[in-house]
């Protein structure tokens, strides 16, 4: 498997670390409630098809970047930086 | 036999090897199973299961009988295919699966127990009575299976990992391979011709035709001269794509020329490619005819193969059965080569013979004789039957395309009533385009012309231009088959040679209800083996679908799954055994260390001394004894290197910190160093540490040793995903400074005996920091204790550490001090009440371990909300305490449990556990750290710990967790 580093370009995917969906972005405000955070750390869903992962270029540049991917035929549709794909 | 004048290694240099402790010669460029033949060796090998003597079927990869075992003890390697082991001086083979000998094998009584033995035996027999399973019969089965032996020594053979990266990877060098890469090459693009066998060529290195006028294996060399000549081409031989993966990643298998030592014996290869064309060909299938499977009968091409190539005639007398025009090449060529053909059975009914052969047309073979090697068949036509004498039966039930990477991402393949054989179906894997045989495209022209019209599409793919590129003359037959797949007869019709799996194996499943595909293979272990059933399982396939009543296509094929060919761990793993198996990261006083004769622990990566034995200590505890006394009564070194280091620095470090820390740092003073805790975002605690303030906008962070590489990740998350506004960078330097603890009363007179400047305490407090120099290098001096006694670490950058690590034990040791260890540190830190891993271990909160109130509730921070959650501030949790034995002499172990007096010791009446223990010289007995319900609390009370796994049970005093000095006035006087 390789993954686009918008940085680096095409690279194994062995230099990266994984962490989960991209929901992880969208921190809650301190106060939102035990629902809001409740979802933010523990409810993912798991869909077969398109999903948004983060990953860390851990053995490379060093960034956090957002892949757009797909479960089922493990096609890498596009990959941003963390801070350009905050809402 | 060899014929004279015939092979294309024909004036290679003689080889002498030897099979089964007999010397042999042969020619370079022989494969085992050619040289072997060539000196009429046919029988070579014991089947699996019921012992059968087999020789070779094919003369390539996909071989299931001729297994041998090469080399002795720790170079031992079985399970090696004597049709593709390139013979060299002093190969020694042997065969495998045979007990006395090959020829007298004990184990053949298998054979004659076959009716007890059929497919799903060992499901049904072996059930009673039920203790004789593990004392009886899996001890003698697994002593009866398995094929060839490890020498269960140390491999000490060499292998190798690489990676390459091409435009295009081209797998196979036949005639489409060759083209797609000429075609490839002259567009510009970086080619990877990757093929599996000793030289390029594929079937042309087996055939007599012409192409281009030229015979057809000369052309081949010709045209991988050209390519070899091309900078922008690799080819890679002997390197066999053993699998397909995501984003074009391809594995392949190199294997090295066996016979040098100094070489590696195979490298694993990870390629990855922009494009990729799959030009793997095709094997032949057998037929299931009655005892097929004696030594003697092999594929109609495995025949051509060692007669064209190699110069070998497996026989003297050859007979042909097929059901396809392609095997009546095998009789043309072995009478061009004045080898007598006694006859050709050829199934169809209207078939003709191309020439001067005995033609059996609608005739099949029913029946087979020759205990070790064949001897006669038994042939039925329409004129009624004929035993024919030959001792070499060639087959050929038609050919199927190499399709096995293209479903290697989940792709099935479909069938083609045309060649009576599954095609891969377009697409299968993103990126890759198939040519030739491996399409279901048979003749050579066909292969030819695909090789450069598939090749051109990759280009198009590609955005460069189209190479013009004639297609060579060649032979363009067409291929006819009729379906065969197994005769009538008596007597077991073999197609899984090397699981010995027959016809009626297949059948008995049908009948036990195993009726789909995988349920078949299974139950009856067909295709399996280490073959994978590559000849084999479409002709199984074909009587399941018989067996069943449904057609083929609806029964459809089993999984195909990489590797292609088998491959050793030993490569994948290559270069991770013993020091390779993880990095090893050194400190810079490693080696003083090594010296003084401490034992290392690993922390994660690093290596630590254990402790510093002094002559006469004979116990790691009577040394970490004096090594605690002496830090408590004198002054001690420790390495602290370890711990992670992260330079922080911008305007908004501070805040950033404030984010990172569930504690305030923006309010730190510069000079000064500050406690931090630092939570994940559930609340939990992830790691702690000091922080200096060096600076205005420049701190320094340290994480514990094993946490630096997530602390790491961590503010790389915070700062790229959460917090992008602040201003701030950072950097680890972990390995950029060396950094030792210097602790004990007599640290601050020590410092200054080697500083270029005294320091005191009322301008170096507690929790202070700042520059020094010493010996003329600026370093840094902070005024931290994780030994509760008066102590500093001093740091310099790491190329100064190994010196300054023998300044500072000289000192020491001048002063009635020294080195101190890993245990020694335990034993101090214990005693103090500070906590490490074994405490923060990743379900504990602040609160948990007494620091609720580090939690600043005036600002945001990781992990703020979640760590208010009412679960996590629920005052029956397990918290934080000491405990000490009541009885002086009273154990205390780590992980043992803690229960009430009166209570069963069982997990419903847990009170909690204990994390961290040590025998604490200063007190003169054990000394725990543990997390007891509601512990704040219970300071005072007895608590039963118990461990069932030692058998240790002691009462205890539960305690606050600092032991000595809870006020801190040793380490701030």
């Amino acid at each position: 498997m390789r993954l686009p580093c918008p940085l680096c370009g095409d690279r194994d995917r062995r230099e990266f670390y994984y962490q989960g969906h991209a929901l992880m972005l969208e921190r809650p405000l301190r106060d939102a409630g035990d629902a809001a955070w409740d979802n933010y750390l523990h409810n993912r869903d798991n869909p077969a098809g398109e999903t948004r992962d983060l990953w860390h270029h851990e053995a490379g540049c060093g960034a956090w970047i957002v892949v757009t991917r797909n479960t089922v035929t493990h096609e890498v549709l596009d990959a941003i930086l963390v801070e350009k794909a905050r809402v | 036999m060899r014929i004279a004048g015939r092979g294309f290694n024909r004036c290679a240099p003689l080889v002498t090897f030897t099979f089964d402790g007999q010397s042999y010669t042969g020619r370079a460029g022989d494969t085992l199973a050619a040289a072997l033949l060539a000196n009429d060796v046919r029988h070579v090998a014991r089947s699996f299961k019921y012992h059968r003597p087999r020789g070779m079927l094919t003369a390539g990869s996909e071989e299931p009988n001729a297994l041998v075992t090469v080399g002795y003890g720790a170079a031992q390697d079985p399970n090696i295919r004597a049709t593709t082991l390139e013979i060299y001086d002093g190969l020694t083979a042997r065969s495998q699966n045979a007990w006395p000998s090959l020829k007298h094998d004990a184990m053949a009584v298998n054979d004659l127990l076959s009716p007890f033995l059929s497919a799903g035996f060992y499901y049904k027999t072996f059930m009673w009575p039920k203790s004789f399973w593990e004392k009886l019969y899996e001890p003698i089965i697994r002593h009866a299976a398995g094929l060839g032996a490890l020498s269960g020594e140390t491999n000490q053979d060499t292998y190798e990992k690489a990676f390459a990266h091409c435009d295009v990877l081209i797998i196979g060098a036949g005639p489409a391979g060759i083209m797609a890469a000429l075609t490839v090459a002259r567009a510009g693009a970086d080619v990877i011709l990757a093929d599996e066998g000793m030289a390029g060529g594929g079937r042309l290195l087996s055939e007599t035709y012409d192409v281009n006028g030229r015979p057809c294996e000369k052309w081949a060399a010709d045209q991988l001269t050209t390519l070899s000549n091309m900078e922008n081409v690799r080819i890679m031989t002997r390197t066999t794509v053993t699998g397909a993966y995501d984003q074009g990643t391809f594995a392949a298998l190199e294997n090295i020329v066996l016979g040098n030592p100094e070489a590696p014996k195979e490298c694993f290869w990870r390629i990855a490619s922009q494009r990729s064309i799959l030009c793997a060909g095709a094997l032949e299938r057998p037929i299931a005819f009655p005892n097929n499977d004696r030594p003697g009968i092999m594929l109609a091409s495995a025949v051509r193969a060692y007669l064209n190539r190699w110069g070998v005639a497996p026989g003297q007398t050859v007979t042909i059965f097929a059901n396809n025009d392609d095997a009546h090449r095998t009789a043309l060529d072995l009478i061009d080569a004045g080898v007598t053909v006694a006859g050709v059975i050829d199934s169809r009914a209207g078939a003709l013979a191309l020439g001067d052969y005995p033609m059996f047309a609608g005739g099949q073979v029913i029946a087979t004789k020759g205990r070790l090697g064949l001897s006669t068949i038994t042939v039925l036509d329409c004129n009624g039957t004929h035993d024919i004498q030959t001792d070499c039966l060639a087959m050929s039930g038609g050919w199927n395309p190499t399709v096995h990477l293209t479903c290697h991402m989940n792709a099935r393949p479909t069938w083609s009533e045309d060649i009576l054989s599954f095609v891969p179906i377009d697409g299968a894997i993103p990126k890759m385009l198939v040519a030739g045989a491996a399409r279901g495209v048979f003749s050579t022209l066909g292969c030819l012309a695909e090789g450069i019209a598939v090749a051109n599409n990759t280009l198009r793919e590609l955005g460069l231009i189209e190479s013009q590129i004639d297609i060579p003359t060649a032979e363009n037959s067409t291929y006819h088959i009729e379906p065969l797949w197994q005769v009538d007869g008596k007597g077991r019709k073999w197609l899984d040679f090397q699981n010995d799996v027959h016809v009626k194996d297949i059948v008995l499943a049908v009948q036990e209800n195993f009726r789909t595909v995988e349920h078949m293979k299974r139950y009856t272990t067909q295709g399996m083996a280490t073959d994978q059933g590559k000849n084999s399982n479409v002709v199984a396939l074909a009587v399941l679908a018989d067996a069943t009543g449904c057609g083929i296509p609806e029964t459809g094929t089993t999984t195909f799954r990489p590797p292609y060919v088998p491959v050793a761990i030993a490569a994948m793993g290559a270069g991770s055994q013993g020091h390779g198996f993880a990095p090893e990261r050194h400190t810079t006083s490693h080696k003083a260390t090594l010296d003084r004769g401490a034992p290392m622990m690993e922390a994660r990566l690093w290596y630590r001394p254990s402790y510093f034995p002094k002559p006469g200590e004979t116990t790691w505890l009577e040394t970490c004894n004096r090594e605690v006394a002496m830090v408590r009564n004198h002054v001690g070194i420790c390495d602290v290197s370890t711990l992670g280091k992260i330079d922080i620095q911008g305007p908004d470090a501070g805040a950033f910190l404030d984010f990172i820390y569930c504690n305030t740092f923006s309010t730190l003073r510069e000079n000064r160093v500050r406690y931090g805790l630092m939570l994940r975002e559930d609340g939990h605690v992830m790691d702690d540490g000091t922080t200096a303030r060096l600076g205005l906008n420049n701190y320094i962070m340290t994480t514990t040793t094993v946490a630096a590489g997530q602390v790491m990740t961590h503010l790389e998350w915070v700062s790229q995903a959460l917090r992008p506004d602040l201003l701030v960078r950072f950097a680890s330097v972990t390995e950029q400074w060396a950094q030792f603890a210097v602790a004990g009363p007599k640290s601050r007179d020590l410092l200054n005996s080697v500083l270029d400047t005294t320091i005191d305490d009322e301008n170096w407090p507690f929790m202070s920091c700042g520059s020094i120099d010493v010996a003329g290098v600026q370093g840094r001096l902070f005024r931290i204790s994780f030994s509760g006694e008066h102590a500093y670490e001093i740091a310099v950058p790491s190329r100064f550490g190994a010196s300054l690590f023998r300044l500072l034990t000289a000192q020491a040791e001048a002063m009635d001090g020294g080195l101190y260890g890993m245990e020694a540190l335990n034993v101090l830190r214990i005693e103090k009440g500070f906590i490490t891993h074994g405490e923060i271990h990743g379900r504990v909160t602040a609160n948990d371990i007494g620091f609720g109130r580090m939690v600043n509730q005036k600002k945001d921070c990781i992990g703020n909300a979640m760590s208010q959650r009412l679960g996590l501030l629920d005052i029956n949790r397990e918290q934080l305490v000491g405990l000490k034995p009541v009885e002086k002499t009273g154990r205390l172990t780590a992980g043992a449990h803690l229960f009430i007096e009166g209570e069963a010791a069982v997990s419903e009446n847990d009170q909690g556990y204990v994390t961290s223990v040590c025998y604490s010289p200063t007190f003169g007995h054990d000394l725990a750290l543990a997390f007891l319900k509601d512990g704040l609390k219970r300071h005072g009370n007895r608590v039963l710990l118990v461990d069932h796994l030692r058998d240790v049970q002691t009462w205890c005093e539960v305690c606050h967790p600092v032991f000595l000095d809870q006020k801190g006035e040793l380490s701030r006087g």
